[in-house]
């Protein structure tokens, strides 16, 4: 195996297990330590999806910045929606969910020193109360910065593969 | 319950003692008739025009159940047409938005016009000879069309008032969501997208906690805490809330309601929007406008409201139109609009729409718990024995007033002051009047008030 194949290797490693932490701390519940992966200057959108002919496909995801998505924030309300949930009161998540994160499909799209471009696959499970279930699949989108020998993400695009929503809300984080 | 006859629906529905049966909510056949008295008879809000502007735009959405093609003719013309083709009944569009031509039947291959006109059958004159008139197998359309404010409503009955009669007096607070802050006619535009997601509840739950449920404040206190309103505290500003009178407004003749302040007539304008100096600038100089245009009226603006059947505008804050359409018994599938003024400036209609995701819908940190309670009431209710008790709905009875009046300024509708008291359940109990009305009456003759 040649040097920059090595490197190469390395790379999607890295940030495997990178990912595969990240989704430990949000199915331990651990916020704030999730919180604490994102910069501060850090984008989370998630577009809605249209039902469109397959010639017009840049009328499938709504626009981040300018249409109303599922998510189009900062790390700010990000932060605002783990504050909500520890608050006890929060009755959407008030018994806490069942979350179960899988990430797969680990791809690096594209890795400088500093800045690497990361897809990968989503399936996460959510049961909550009794027989409460959801399944939402779809695709991550990453652009990571690497910080004191790990990765901070600085933006994230979620695409879900659903266009009507199917969960009664996104009270989680993906 | 197999049969529901008039008598039946006194028992189950008793607004003159506040009580209301979970049966209205759970059981199939009340259901069912709904969908005959109710949705196949009222005005039901289908879309916006800016969804559709140029000739041959169609967006897909809802009336009750069914499926329709809101839709701009060559000739610029709307329609709302049944999704379905008039052969075997396969949807002729299942794209959410577009443009075309045509819509053809993926089926067998009938196809028609924007304008709905059946013009191309496979094989027509050799299978058909002359036996198919064309002309009588365009597709479904609706009854009653209405264009109000870029609003466009509709109705499968010919027989039902006209869209102005069906709205009455509530038309002065249904203006305070689509018209312009600045106090003009219209004015308003809503941003791209339909937040489009499926809730496990009848969809009465949602329509009468709009229609005036301010008693639910621990349902939203986690978000309160938090903080996500334009100036940073609570889930909105409150303070052109606090120096105002509360009103609970209906109109039980027509089933419509809206939760209304009234400032007072001689307090300058409490701050808003403090988060974002451009937007507290353009909210500013919108209200003096407002107020030089209408007068002792621009002391109103409004809250939540249901518009009987199924349509929610929220006035402002966040300022936004929800339908809960029916989706069996124990289904809803809302569908959300978002307006703003069109001609604010990009950086107001960023801080708004910023706004209005962080409250509202699916991911929204306030309508998230609605959701949940919604969710859980209804699942509480189903059971043999939950059935049997009904649901209390005795706050503030008898207290309504008509003829409302606050230094020379006149409201229609029938008005329950709640500053002091904070809430009334008035206009659920308006709503669930007309409701048992829709339910009983056989035409729209016994439906028009007197």
């Amino acid at each position: 195996m040649s040097a920059p194949d090595l490197a190469a290797l390395l790379v999607r490693h890295e940030v495997q297990d990178f990912l595969y932490r990240e989704a430990e701390l949000l199915d331990e519940r651990r916020y704030e330590e999730w919180l604490e992966l994102f910069t501060d200057d850090a984008r989370y959108f998630m577009p809605m999806r249209r039902n469109v002919p397959h010639d017009e496909p840049e009328r499938e995801f709504t626009r981040e910045g300018l249409d109303v998505n599922w998510f189009d924030e900062g790390k700010d309300t990000l932060a605002r929606r783990v504050q909500q949930i520890r608050t006890g009161i929060h009755w959407a998540e008030e018994p806490p969910s069942r979350i179960c994160h899988m990430v797969s499909n680990v791809q690096i799209l594209h890795a400088s020193p500093t800045e690497i471009g990361v897809k990968s696959r989503f399936l996460v499970y959510r049961n909550r109360v009794e027989t409460e279930t959801d399944v939402l699949v779809g695709k991550r989108e990453d652009l990571l910065r690497r910080a004191n020998g790990s990765f901070r993400i600085a933006r994230r695009k979620i695409v879900l593969d659903q266009s009507v929503l199917l969960a009664k809300n996104l009270t989680f984080f993906f | 319950m197999a049969d529901l006859d008039p008598g039946s629906l006194d028992g189950l529905v008793d607004v003159d003692r506040g009580t209301v049966s979970r049966e209205i909510f759970v059981n199939e056949e009340i259901y069912r008739r709904e969908q005959e008295q109710i949705f196949a008879r009222a005005w039901l809000f289908v879309g916006h025009e800016s969804q559709v502007p140029r000739p041959g735009d169609f967006a897909v959405s809802s009336m009750g159940e069914e499926s329709v093609i809101l839709c701009r003719d060559r000739a610029g013309r709307l329609h709302v047409f049944l999704n379905s083709c008039r052969h075997r009944g396969m949807k002729v569009c299942r794209y959410d938005e577009g443009n075309t031509v045509e819509f053809l039947c993926p089926y067998h291959g009938w196809s028609y016009g924007t304008d709905g006109a059946l013009v191309g059958v496979p094989f027509g004159k050799d299978a058909y000879g002359e036996q198919l008139d064309k002309r009588r197998w365009g597709l479904i359309e609706v009854a009653q069309l209405e264009n109000y404010k870029g609003g466009i409503w509709a109705t499968w009955d010919a027989s039902a008032p006209s869209f102005f009669d069906y709205l009455g007096g509530y038309k002065l607070y249904l203006d305070l969501l689509l018209d312009g802050w600045d106090g003009r006619e219209g004015g308003t535009e809503v941003i791209g997208g339909v937040h489009k997601w499926l809730i496990p509840c009848n969809w009465k739950f949602p329509a009468e906690n709009f229609s005036g449920d301010r008693y639910h404040g621990v349902s939203h206190r986690s978000v309160d805490m938090v903080g996500i309103g334009p100036s940073g505290q609570g889930r909105r500003d409150m303070g052109e809330r606090n120096q105002a009178r509360w009103l609970d407004v209906s109109f039980p003749e027509l089933g419509h309601s809206m939760i209304a302040f009234l400032r007072p007539h001689d307090a300058p304008l409490a701050p808003a929007y403090e988060d974002a100096p451009i937007v507290a600038d353009y909210f500013r100089r919108c209200e003096e406008e407002r107020h030089r245009r209408r007068g002792a009226q621009w002391r109103l603006f409004g809250g939540p409201g249901t518009m009987f059947p199924n349509t929610s505008p929220l006035a402002r804050q966040p300022r936004t139109l929800a339908v809960w359409h029916p989706r069996g018994p124990h289904q809803t599938e809302v569908w959300r609009w978002y307006l703003v003024d069109a001609d604010a400036p990009a950086e107001v209609k960023d801080f708004l729409r910023h706004y209005y995701i962080r409250y509202s819908g699916p991911s929204g940190l306030t309508e998230q718990d609605d959701m949940e309670n919604w969710n859980y009431a209804h699942k509480a209710s189903r059971g043999i024995i939950a059935r049997q008790y009904p649901y209390n709905y005795e706050m503030g009875l008898g207290r309504a007033t008509r003829g409302f009046e606050d230094h020379g300024l006149r409201l229609p509708g029938a008005i329950t002051d709640v500053t002091g008291a904070t809430a009334s359940e008035h206009n659920q109990r308006g709503f669930y009047r007309r409701w048992r009305q829709f339910m009983a009456s056989a035409s729209w003759k016994e439906l028009v008030a007197p």
